[in-house]
């Protein structure tokens, strides 16, 4: 009796399924706007019942490399692929791949420095000499000259990082290779490096709860995270020498700052771009569409989304904490999705 | 042992009688084909696997050869890759795991086996097996909250008070370290340890232990000396189960170890392990040389559950020549 | 008292300490994850857990249903991977084969042991999804099945060897040819210790993250059939786990505390199932 109930349980759960959707659609890649396309998508389903668009974060690599293999319909990604990247998706595809920045994202600096309870100043050269281990000591010149009023203790400065690949590391380090070509020969950038300094903790949490139980730590994570957890972070010098604190109207005003030479295919990157409320540690999130869609339902689909997504969609952003697009570049991809074919 | 009994030949008819094919449908070619396809199918599915890790690792084995080994650097961006620390991280925290669980493990297993009343010891053993099943991210979870501060706070200090000359618990602590990812592995292989060895106790004919204790012995003499001997290859078994698990966890280890590719004296200092850093880096890396590194590192475990086996087993089997001439 | 015997039963004694011990230890410990996984599971769980499927942040309702399905039929496509594989093998080493090709087969089954299970998913994304060109509930049962086959080849072995040898001589002796005997007499015997091997076996796969990443990889929505790609609980915790949303944080610790019941449950069916009149070696 047991084995008949055990048997049609499973048989049951063999067959379980909603009602089969007209057209299904997977995506996947970066994790940093998850939260945001899975707000998207579901709202998306809600309008149009008979399309399922389906998003996993699995990371920005992981994203390129599915969207080139052809397993998945569309990626998503936090750094833009490269020359190579791009040429190898033209083999395989045979067709260009698109990019299609969605939303922004920023890295703000989190520290733990016993005695110092307010927003900290910092400039260029200090974030870069942390990173790179050469300032060690938090009563450094560098950060005292730029905090003038808060007292700074002698402590050692213990840097943070993140330990997985991500696209947070991305953003952080394309911004220190912009403003220390020490950084840019020494490191480099990618979603993971061999950091000079610091320990690597898994995931933004990781890091902020790292830095909540060692005084005199420093490190970055996302400006969605800090805003979600009510984190205290830094101020960062600009490129127009203002130092501005991360927000949504920051982080857009980079974008806007950056939208006058924005190349045609928009892989560019946003880091201290110019502009007095800029803030400089921004960057793009792109979703990867390839150029020819097969199937004509599915073309048809990916044009509505990405057009939805750029009109009403950008609504949507500041409730979850993401920074819209800035008007000029909404435009400009307006007109880009033409080529999809 | 072989299990192969001799049967009297009077007992089958002579085997010239029997075709291969009547001795297949008396059941017993066909048996002895299934299971050997299966074992065969084992070996298939594991020679799969390595020859995928040898192909797809083939650009960074060209190009750093053995070097790969033995140098320290891990940089995506230059496309420097050595394997040094990684391994050294591995094989540090799962041989502390070793140490931690399994005494604490066996102990368990033999109160479980041997003294506890069998509902109580079966009611513990269920749930046991079931902490099998919690996801390593929740581990990880629980060692980032729970047992992170708690080393931090009270554990370590009271560790350097007494031992903080020794070279390995030398240096700051930070919270994440070999010796917390250690820690928080042993906690997860326990499970094994005692689950299959507690099974394999129970296995031992109640005679050997009847007659060791009709001997005099007292019932610790009798666990000791006749119980567990008999029962060594199973334990070793459950061993070899853990020691696996260990050397191949990721997200656990990642959230508590540091992540930091260094190779430091001090269990106190951060460090890295191979599952920890494909599983951080494999879904981020592009080209292809980076991927072909981090598969060449999966291709080292191998190598490292290669040679720890081997070890254990040649153990094993001086151990038991040593027995024998008892 | 005879000094022997003095130190005899003081060494008994201490010992029954020591192990009594460990016991406490190692159960405390236990104990108290799976309580703070309880608890902490517990008090986020609601119906709309398991009837709905996952909300974007900041809707409440969501829920996993899809996940638990998912997990079901990946697990169910293992085992029925992983334990006949197994299972047999484990017979073949026990009773038929020889030394050599007994200790050559042991040595590869603790090799693909020790494979991180994040390579099984790279390995299994290579030949399965890469030619099928798309994720699958199929191809993550098979990481997960392959996954499965070493641990229920040695619990196998193991339990089949501690069966006395007069057991099979005996029916050996009653005339039943060698299939027939292990089929009605050893497996039996070992037939407890094969299943709480088999049960450990199911529940250390529930839990494994890594493979399902790169196989199954996850879904929104309900998947399916075997062919498309479908949530399971594990990648759900993973994926809430570490996201910055605290409703998300208290889902995954409800994910955790379903995928421990799932187990709990499969756990106990099994054993009704398939342990009625074996035979249990000690009094």
């Amino acid at each position: 009796m047991t084995k008949r109930i055990l048997g049609l349980t499973i048989g049951v759960a063999a067959l379980a399924g909603g009602a089969m959707a007209a057209l299904s659609l997977t995506g996947a890649g970066a994790t940093f706007p998850y939260p945001m396309y899975s707000k998207w998508f579901n709202d998306y389903h809600k309008m149009h019942a008979d399309v399922e668009i389906n998003y996993q974060s699995i990371g920005s690599g992981g994203g390129i490399k599915q969207v080139t293999e052809g397993t998945v319909d569309f990626g998503a990604t936090d750094g833009p692929m490269n020359d190579g990247q791009l040429a190898e998706f033209k083999q395989k595809r045979g067709c260009d791949v698109l990019h299609f920045p969605t939303v922004l994202g920023a890295d703000v600096p989190t520290y733990n420095i016993p005695g110092v309870t307010g927003e900290l100043n910092f400039t260029q050269e200090a974030l870069a000499g942390i990173f790179l281990g050469k300032i060690t000591k938090w009563n450094d010149p560098e950060i005292v000259k730029a905090n003038p009023g808060v007292k700074l203790p002698g402590a050692d400065i213990v840097v943070v990082h993140r330990s997985e690949a991500s696209g947070t590391t991305y953003i952080w380090v394309d911004y220190l290779a912009k403003i220390s070509p020490e950084w840019k020969t020494k490191v480099g950038v990618a979603a993971a490096v061999n950091w000079p300094v610091g320990l690597g903790s898994k995931g933004n949490e990781g890091v902020s709860g790292q830095i909540k139980q060692t005084e005199g730590s420093i490190g970055y994570v996302e400006l969605i995270y800090a805003i979600q957890n009510n984190m205290p972070y830094g101020k960062v010098k600009n490129a127009a020498g203002v130092f501005v604190k991360a927000d949504l109207a920051s982080v857009t005003a980079a974008a806007a700052g950056a939208a006058a030479n924005m190349p045609e295919d928009f892989r560019v990157s946003i880091t201290n771009a110019p502009g007095k409320g800029s803030y400089p540690v921004s960057s793009f999130t792109w979703l990867l569409v390839p150029s020819k869609i097969k199937d004509p339902a599915k073309m048809k689909a990916v044009k509505d989304f990405v057009t939805w997504m750029l009109g009403p969609g950008q609504k949507m952003t500041e409730a979850l904490s993401y920074s819209p697009l800035p008007k000029s570049v909404v435009a400009k991809e307006v007109k880009a999705i033409s080529k999809i074919q | 042992m072989s299990s192969s009994v001799t049967v009297p030949k009077s007992a089958l008819p002579p085997r010239r009688a029997q075709s291969f094919i009547s001795r297949l449908k008396a059941g017993e070619e066909l048996a002895y084909l299934i299971t050997l396809t299966a074992a065969a199918a084992i070996f298939l599915i594991t020679t799969l696997v390595l020859y995928e890790l040898i192909a797809q690792s083939s650009l960074a084995r060209h190009k750093f050869g053995w070097n790969f080994l033995f140098t320290s650097i891990w940089d995506p961006v230059r496309g420097n890759f050595g394997a040094l620390p990684f391994i050294y991280g591995t094989v540090v925290t799962s041989i502390l795991a070793l140490l931690i669980a399994i005494p604490l493990g066996l102990g368990a297993a033999i109160f479980l086996a041997e003294m506890a009343p069998p509902r109580i010891s079966n009611a513990m053993t269920f749930l046991i097996e079931l902490l099998a099943a919690v996801p390593s991210v929740i581990y990880g979870l629980l060692g980032v909250f729970i047992l992170v501060p708690a080393l931090q706070k009270n554990i370590v200090p009271a560790i350097k008070s007494v031992f903080g000359s020794l070279p390995i618990f030398q240096g700051a602590f930070y919270g994440v370290s070999i010796f917390s990812a250690g820690i928080v592995l042993s906690i997860m292989i326990v499970p094994f340890i005692i689950s299959v060895s507690r099974e394999v106790l129970l296995s031992v004919p109640r005679e050997q232990r009847e007659a060791s204790l009709a001997l005099g012995a007292s019932q610790w003499q009798t666990i000791w000396r006749v119980v567990m001997p008999n029962a060594s290859t199973g334990i070793m078994g459950s061993i070899f189960l853990a020691l696996a698990r260990a050397l191949g966890e990721t997200m656990a280890v990642t959230m508590v170890i540091g992540n930091t590719p260094q190779i430091k004296a001090s269990l106190l200092a951060p460090g890295y392990s191979i599952a920890a850093v494909v599983a951080n880096e494999f879904t981020e890396a592009t080209d292809d040389l980076y991927l072909s590194a981090l598969v060449e590192l999966g291709l080292v475990l191998f190598g490292v559950t290669f040679v720890l086996n081997g070890l254990a087993r040649i153990l094993i089997m001086t151990t038991e020549q040593k027995g024998a001439h008892k | 008292m005879n000094p022997n015997s003095f130190l005899k039963n003081l060494v008994n004694y201490t010992m029954f300490a020591v192990t009594g011990l460990c016991t406490v230890i190692a159960v405390g410990i236990l104990f108290f994850i799976l309580g703070y996984l309880v608890y902490n599971g517990g008090k986020s769980l609601s119906l709309s857990f398991f009837t709905n499927l996952p909300a974007p942040v900041g809707e409440i309702g969501g829920g996993m249903a899809n996940a638990i399905v998912g997990s079901g039929k990946v697990l169910l496509l293992a085992t029925l991977i992983g334990i006949p594989i197994g299972f047999l093998g484990g017979v073949y080493l026990s009773e038929y084969s020889n030394e050599q090709i007994a200790f050559t087969i042991r040595y590869v089954t603790d090799l693909l042991n020790g494979v991180p299970s994040i390579v099984i998913g790279i390995v299994v994304y290579t030949i399965v999804v890469h030619p099928m060109g798309h994720f699958s509930t199929f191809a993550g049962g098979v990481a997960l099945g392959i996954m499965m086959i070493p641990i229920s080849v040695r619990s196998t072995e193991e339990f089949l060897h501690a069966v006395p040898q007069s057991l099979r001589e005996a029916a050996l002796a009653l005339g039943a040819p060698k299939w027939k005997s292990i089929v009605t007499v050893v497996i039996p015997a070992a037939m407890r210790g094969i299943i709480s091997g088999t049960m450990l076996d199911l529940a250390r796969v529930a839990g494994e993250t890594a493979p399902l990443l790169f196989t199954a990889l996850g879904n929104q929505f309900w998947s399916p059939g075997w062919n498309q790609p479908s949530a399971t609980l594990p990648v759900m915790i993973f994926t809430y786990a570490v996201a910055p949303y605290d409703d998300w944080h208290r889902q995954a610790w409800a994910a955790g505390f379903v995928l421990l019941t799932l187990v709990l449950l499969i756990n106990i069916t099994a054993r009704m199932a398939l342990s009625r009149g074996t035979y249990v070696p000690r009094g």
